[in-house]
């Protein structure tokens, strides 16, 4: 390792300020005179609800956006970045949600990627390498230089891209919504590197809207909400339920949906089988059960086979073995109308990619799976009167906030999006409802109203597969949680039976027996 | 209705009201990207040792200066307007139609055969029965890449070009065999051409004695349905559902290789009914190179348009004027006719790229509104 190298990654970024940040994008003022600073070995937490400006004020701090106005000054002189490369040359780095990662290389090659090589033209994937393995000491960090991308799994991509920040001589590095993806136990994990990146002198901008991570972790905290700042305190002097009214303006009404007996049975899926888009198999024989007026939450971290077995019960995919059965009827080979005929609905996962057309308007999202219903239409002609009416009823019902019925649906928030989708599926009186991570990226205020109507669904009978990877979400709402991990049903738990961490170490594996008697 | 979070300014951003500053850019900004496109021809033409004004005053002279010139260009653009408005259709599919030449000789092979075949039938049952017929061969032509896409994802791009070559190949066998003039056979001269068709067959010219002939009425009436198909019906919901987002489309339970399908074969029988008209509105007999480059002229016009088909009617009576104008100023002042191209090329170019430009501007505005509105 040369000396100058190592000097460079030993510089620590000081004080870095945003002062009165501005940012507009069409419509909406995302950053409106906002103050942030971030002192050396600090962790700082920038909270706020999904659409509060968070993401948006730290990709101008990275150079991704420019500010309209305001300015960043960073160790007192103002700076302007036209690139990430002039933030990642003044020592910032920043983790994104999606990681940028190439799949098909190692882990050298990735961090080496994009770097200028000691050896000139030819590549230095030695000293890469050599310098990868004193880093993951330093910060104990565990990567395997010579693995491949897609070989890791999701905690360990993070920790590469983390590495590659740090390779990069990053003295501040923003980390958004970083454990979104993790299990309880990777979150710890993750959260011992960062302790010792900040004794190491790193400063850290830690984005989240998960309180209770945010009070493990940080010194400091700023609370964001609709653009503006509303406070920022020292973590050690706040409360929970402090946080929260600053995030949403008000109190939060806990969810204590009342016991009740749970009717006949809906559903049925029994030892379904299905391939994933790689070719593995990503449904092993899974069976589970729902009854009418009863919420099975399906936990899990993403990707163990959520999205499979949703796409298998909405039609959407072939399963390669077993059965799915509705009242009683085996429906596995039914098309996704005939499905929804007999009375299912779905609110899909992806929902700007699956549940609703961006362009479209509001009222056009309203009727993508009705408009062919007699009642919305004389021959081949919509019916726009009572589309009209039926859509104004439904964004009346499920107070969805849009400035018009024209509106193109890419122009609202994810929560009324959500909404709005929920409310179309719910204008059908379903007698069975797959909800797939209904809340996720929405925003708490939609969130509680979303979980109400599904506790109301539940009070009318219908029955309900709750799919999410938020286990706040679904030991909240559900009268009984089914654990998924690698295609398979870990266990099926009725409420109250476990505590979090015992769901969390079944998250990640272990099986129920062990996981029950884990203290 | 609960308009809560409605300001001001979302509602004037939504509803906007009747903007003039809107109608001035799409109307004004087209046109200032031709006097660009037209000063920078005016380079070449000056590398030619031609005089631009000589020869621009030519084009715009031969396009609008005369009555005839006028009437030309109206009749340049009704092929135009029917191969853009079955484009307009596939484009919001998503399909993207390069088939328009061989969808329009399809639809002008069957256009001349009909006429040809029944003579006898009178004047109000032939045209309407060429006009089928011809719109029959041409969606057709646009089902085979249609099906092959939804039932074995060809790429509709590649077939759509290879039926072209097809139905190339195909006119010219015909008119050497089956359809060949008799007359031409008889004297020996054997003309690739049909005979002249029965002139009950023809389409009545609107303004003797200039060609402009009731197939501009069919074509216009033709954008409007295609208007109200997109925009009114169920099918059309579903092939722009399709076009915009096949995977919400899939989970809405819209089939979505059928709409693709269907809009290829809508699209397809719009190019072969300006087939059809092509033969008997103007040229009353079928002959080799009749479709002069409609169908790719009418994919430019169609972008042009916005994909909208009333948005394509002036696009199309714009590049039928340039079509007219190009040849009119290639003959006074003696040019090759490649550089005529050249600069046709050129308005596309800088017409487009106005147009996104436009669109730029637009979102900039929005913004500088937004900051306006909230501050």
């Amino acid at each position: 390792m040369s000396k100058t190298a190592q000097e460079v990654l030993k510089r620590k970024t000081g004080r870095v300020e945003m002062r009165n940040i501005v940012k507009c994008f069409p419509g909406v003022r995302a950053n409106s005179q906002v103050c942030f600073d971030v002192d050396p070995g600090e962790v700082h937490a920038l909270l706020g609800e999904n659409g509060a400006g968070k993401s948006t004020l730290m990709r101008q701090l990275y150079g991704m956006y420019r500010p309209d106005e305001g300015e960043i000054i960073i160790d007192g002189v103002p700076t302007s970045f036209r690139s990430p490369a002039d933030a990642i040359s003044a020592g910032i780095g920043m983790i994104h949600q999606h990681f940028m990662l190439v799949p098909t290389l190692t882990v050298a090659q990735n961090v080496a990627l994009g770097q200028a090589s000691s050896r000139g033209p030819l590549l230095d994937l030695k000293v890469v390498t050599a310098r990868i393995i004193e880093l993951a000491e330093e910060y104990g960090l565990k990567v395997d230089p010579e693995a491949f991308v897609w070989q890791l799994s999701v905690g360990e991509q993070q920790r590469i891209e983390i590495l590659k920040a740090l390779y990069r001589g990053a003295g501040l590095i923003i980390l958004d919504e970083p454990t979104a993806v993790l299990t309880p136990q990777e979150v710890e994990d993750l959260f011992k590197t960062f302790r010792r990146m900040v004794a190491e002198g790193h400063s850290l901008i830690f984005i989240s809207h998960k309180l209770n991570e945010v009070l493990a972790i940080s010194d400091r905290i700023t609370v964001l909400r609709d653009g503006k700042v509303i406070g920022t305190r020292a973590a050690k002097d706040v409360s929970r339920s402090e946080l929260v009214g600053m995030m949403v303006g008000r109190e939060i009404k806990a969810l204590d949906p009342r016991p009740r007996e749970a009717g006949v049975e809906l559903l049925r899926v029994e030892d379904l089988h299905a391939m994933g888009d790689r070719g593995m198999e990503a449904l092993c024989g899974v069976s589970f059960a729902v009854r009418s007026g009863e919420i099975l939450g399906l936990a899990g971290v993403s990707g163990n086979g959520q999205r499979e077995l949703d796409e298998c019960l909405a039609g959407m995919r072939k399963s390669s073995g077993g059965k799915v059965l509705y009242k009683g009827r085996d429906i596995s080979h039914c098309t996704l109308n005939e499905r929804v005929d007999a009375g299912m609905a779905y609110i899909p996962e992806e929902r700007m990619r699956d549940g609703a057309i961006r362009e479209f308007s509001v009222q056009e999202n309203v009727f993508l799976h009705d408009h062919e219903s007699p009642e919305f239409r004389h021959g081949i002609f919509l019916d726009f009167a009572k589309m009209r009416s039926h859509a104004e009823a439904l964004v009346h019902d499920f107070a969805v906030k849009t400035p018009s019925l024209d509106t193109p649906i890419k122009n609202l928030s994810g929560g009324n999006i959500q909404k709005l989708i929920m409310a179309r599926e719910l204008s059908r009186k379903p007698g069975f409802l797959v909800a797939a991570q209904p809340t996720r990226g929405v925003d708490i205020g939609a969130s509680e109203y979303i979980h109400q109507r599904l506790l109301e669904q539940r009070e009318a009978g219908t029955g309900i597969l709750l799919v999410s990877e938020d286990l706040d979400e679904i030991m909240g709402l559900s009268d009984r949680i089914a654990i998924m991990y690698e295609g398979r049903i870990m266990g099926i738990l009725d409420r109250g039976q476990a505590s979090v961490e015992q769901i969390g170490f079944m998250m990640a594996g272990v099986e129920m027996g062990e996981a029950l008697s884990a203290r | 209705m609960p308009p809560e979070t409605a300001s001001p300014l979302d509602r004037k951003l939504e509803r906007g009201g009747f903007d003039w500053s809107k109608v001035v850019l799409n109307g004004l900004l087209p046109l200032a990207g031709v006097v660009v496109a037209l000063l920078v021809g005016a380079v070449f033409l000056l590398l030619l040792k031609v005089n631009p004004l000589t020869a621009y005053g030519a084009l715009v002279n031969g396009a609008i200066g005369t009555k005839y010139g006028f009437m030309m260009t109206l009749v340049k653009a009704t092929p135009l307007l029917l191969v853009g408005a079955g484009i307009c259709i596939a484009f919001r599919a998503n399909v993207i139609n390069i088939g328009g030449e061989g969808q329009i000789i399809a639809g002008a092979i069957a256009g001349a055969w009909i006429p040809l075949a029944f003579s006898s039938l009178p004047g109000w049952a032939l045209v309407p029965f060429s006009c089928l017929g011809g719109f029959a061969a041409g969606a057709l032509w646009g089902f085979i890449p249609g099906i092959l896409k939804a039932r074995l994802r060809v790429n509709e791009i590649l077939s759509t070009i290879m039926m072209n070559a097809i139905a190339v190949q195909l006119l010219n066998i015909v008119l050497q065999g089956v359809l060949m003039d008799p007359e031409g056979v008889a004297r020996g001269t054997f003309l690739a051409q049909t005979a002249q068709l029965p002139p009950q067959s023809w389409l009545i010219r609107l303004s003797p004695p200039t060609l402009l002939h009731t197939g501009a009425l069919i074509a216009l009436a033709m954008a409007v349905l295609v208007y109200i198909f997109l925009w009114r019906t169920t099918i059309g919901y579903n092939i722009r559902a399709v076009g915009l987002n096949p995977d919400a489309s899939r989970y809405s339970g819209i089939r979505v290789p059928f709409y693709e399908a269907l809009s290829l074969t809508l699209a397809g029988g719009l190019a072969g009914l300006a087939g059809v008209i092509e033969v008997i509105g103007v040229q009353h007999r079928l002959m080799p190179g009749l479709t002069s480059g409609y169908g790719f002229t009418g994919i430019v016009a169609a972008l042009l348009g916005g994909l909208h088909p009333l948005g394509l009617i002036p696009a199309s009576v714009l590049f039928g004027g340039l079509l007219v104008g190009a040849d009119r100023m290639q003959r006074a002042v003696q040019v090759p006719s490649a550089l005529v191209t050249a600069i046709l090329g050129l308005i596309v170019l800088f017409v487009s790229g106005a147009a996104i430009w436009s669109r730029r501007w637009a979102a900039k505005r929005r913004i500088s509104a937004a900051r306006g509105g909230q501050s």
